[in-house]
């Protein structure tokens, strides 16, 4: 078994990077593959939040880095999956603790009991971002169809494409289809058009995400969450499978039904 | 210490520190630089690095290599001088700086090589994405698009087949002659010689567009009209 890390990063804050990791990891979990994440954001952690699992922290990656005690020592069983763990960020530290090849050796020691290592990356292009990437395999980068976050993430891009090593896929996150039709957000074509780079998710607007992430049971394990599904369907496209995309126009249910009947009135 | 690495040359500048490498292998340098480092870590720790390579033909491996065993050290590469046009654009691309600032110290500012004639033109096959800075000092052709916060900087044309959101300046250094041409210039803003135009709106359907300055020495885009 040797795993593939992938790193989730996205230039701008705030998008959904930390959210986008937890779900990915239990959707990957679910299917049954050993997953590690690792939190990347030396200085300000919250993936052991999102996950739920803050207050397990006893040691953190730095405490890895620099020998304080064994990579074991450091992972953090899931409550839900035998096979997730995380590795938290150290809180107390900054980014400068960790070097590029420290990540890389992190890794190397993991990847042969593991499938997948997640990696999340903090935001911005400096050091935390170089750390985060130098181990991956493959990076996953997260935008919101906002024109600052795109702007953002083309230049994330551009910078993955200039170091020749990886191949970015985009996770669209927070797409609200509604908005779309009315014309007040860009599209998934419009984003595309720009970053023209390979699409591996989109993921709905969903209120459920931010439930989810304050209770630390992440929506990708809610059968019925639309993001919930488009997260899945990301980690099997991650695991190689081929999955169709969501049809987001279908979702509106019955509340969407009953407002286009009542527009459809006027 | 100094004896074993005679051809690297370290010269404080205002802000930096300039290291100059001899004309030996690649390789050896690196190393002859991180022995000359490593032997002087607290010198070194939080310098900003400005490295001039010469006539060396750098690719992005080799650069990002040395970027990283330099910030594993605590220094930043922050520009990469060279006479080699392979190395320049490897430097733009990771959006290091390829001159000092050419304001103050003109003397520093380094021409290219070879002097660049009229008929030259620097070919980038590929989408510019934001961040991304080109400077040249002759003709540009773009096969690609420009995004959103790149800029592009030419002495004479520059020629996109592609979309141009970005920034893009031709003639900069005063030809009023030089012209834009695009498939799409829907651009941010642009600029030939020192006139500029931030009026250029969006059009549904994009056609090619050629900018020059016109009669009444304005910036203007018209439609290009085949034949």
């Amino acid at each position: 078994m040797t795993a593939k890390v992938v790193t989730i990063t996205s230039g701008k804050g705030g998008v959904g990077k930390t959210t986008a990791v937890a779900n990915l990891a239990v959707a990957l979990a679910a299917d049954g593959k050993k997953v590690v994440c690792i939190d990347g954001d030396i200085g300000l952690r919250n993936l052991d939040i999102v996950l739920g699992l803050e207050n397990r922290i006893v040691y953190d990656v730095v405490d890895v880095i620099e020998g304080r005690c064994r990579l074991r020592q450091a992972m953090i069983r899931d409550k839900h999956f035998q096979d997730l763990f995380l590795i938290p960020a150290a809180q107390t530290r900054d980014k400068n603790a960790v070097s590029p090849s420290d990540m890389v050796r992190v890794c190397d020691e993991l990847r042969p009991d593991h499938d997948f290592i997640l990696i999340d990356s903090p935001a911005g292009i400096e050091r935390g971002f170089r750390n985060s990437i130098a181990a991956a395999d493959k990076v996953l980068v997260v935008t919101n169809p906002e024109v600052s976050a795109v702007r953002d993430a083309d230049r994330v891009v551009g910078i993955l494409e200039a170091e020749e090593k990886y191949s970015p896929a985009l996770v669209l996150n927070r797409l609200n289809p509604a908005m779309v039709k009315s014309h007040d957000m860009l599209s998934a074509a419009d984003v595309l058009d720009l970053l023209a780079i390979q699409l591996i998710g989109i993921v709905p607007e969903d209120e459920g995400v931010i439930v989810g992430s304050n209770r630390g049971t992440p929506v990708a394990l809610d059968g019925k969450s639309r993001a919930g599904q488009a997260f899945r369907n990301i980690s099997k496209r991650l695991q190689g499978q081929e999955v169709p995309f969501l049809d987001l126009d279908k979702q509106e249910g019955l509340w969407g039904r009953i407002q286009r009947l009542a527009g459809g009135r006027k | 210490m100094d004896a074993t690495t005679p051809t690297i040359q370290i010269k404080g500048l205002r802000d930096s520190l300039l290291v100059t490498l001899g004309g030996q292998a690649w390789d050896e340098n690196q190393s002859a630089l991180l022995t000359q480092i490593d032997g002087r870590a607290s010198f070194f720790q939080g310098a900003r690095l400005v490295l001039d390579v010469g006539t060396q033909a750098l690719g992005v491996d080799e650069m990002v290599r040395l970027r990283d065993v330099l910030s594993e050290r605590g220094i930043s590469l922050w520009a990469v001088l060279s006479e080699s046009p392979k190395t320049e654009k490897t430097a733009q691309l990771l959006g290091l700086a390829t001159r000092l600032s050419n304001k103050p110290r003109v003397e520093e500012r380094r021409e290219p090589a070879e002097p660049v004639s009229q008929e030259t033109a620097l070919f980038l096959s590929k989408t510019l994405r934001s961040g991304t800075r080109i400077e040249y000092p002759g003709n540009v052709v773009i096969f690609g698009d420009v995004n959103p916060g790149a800029e592009v900087v030419a002495e004479g044309n520059v020629i996109v087949w592609g979309r141009v959101r970005g920034v893009i300046h031709a003639g900069a250094k005063g030809n009023r002659q030089a012209v834009i041409c695009a498939l799409d210039l829907s651009a941010t803003q642009l600029r030939i010689a020192d006139e500029i135009s931030a009026l250029l709106k969006p059009q549904k359907n994009p056609r090619p567009e050629i900018a020059s300055i016109n009669k009444e020495g304005r910036l203007h885009a018209e439609l290009w009209q085949a034949g």
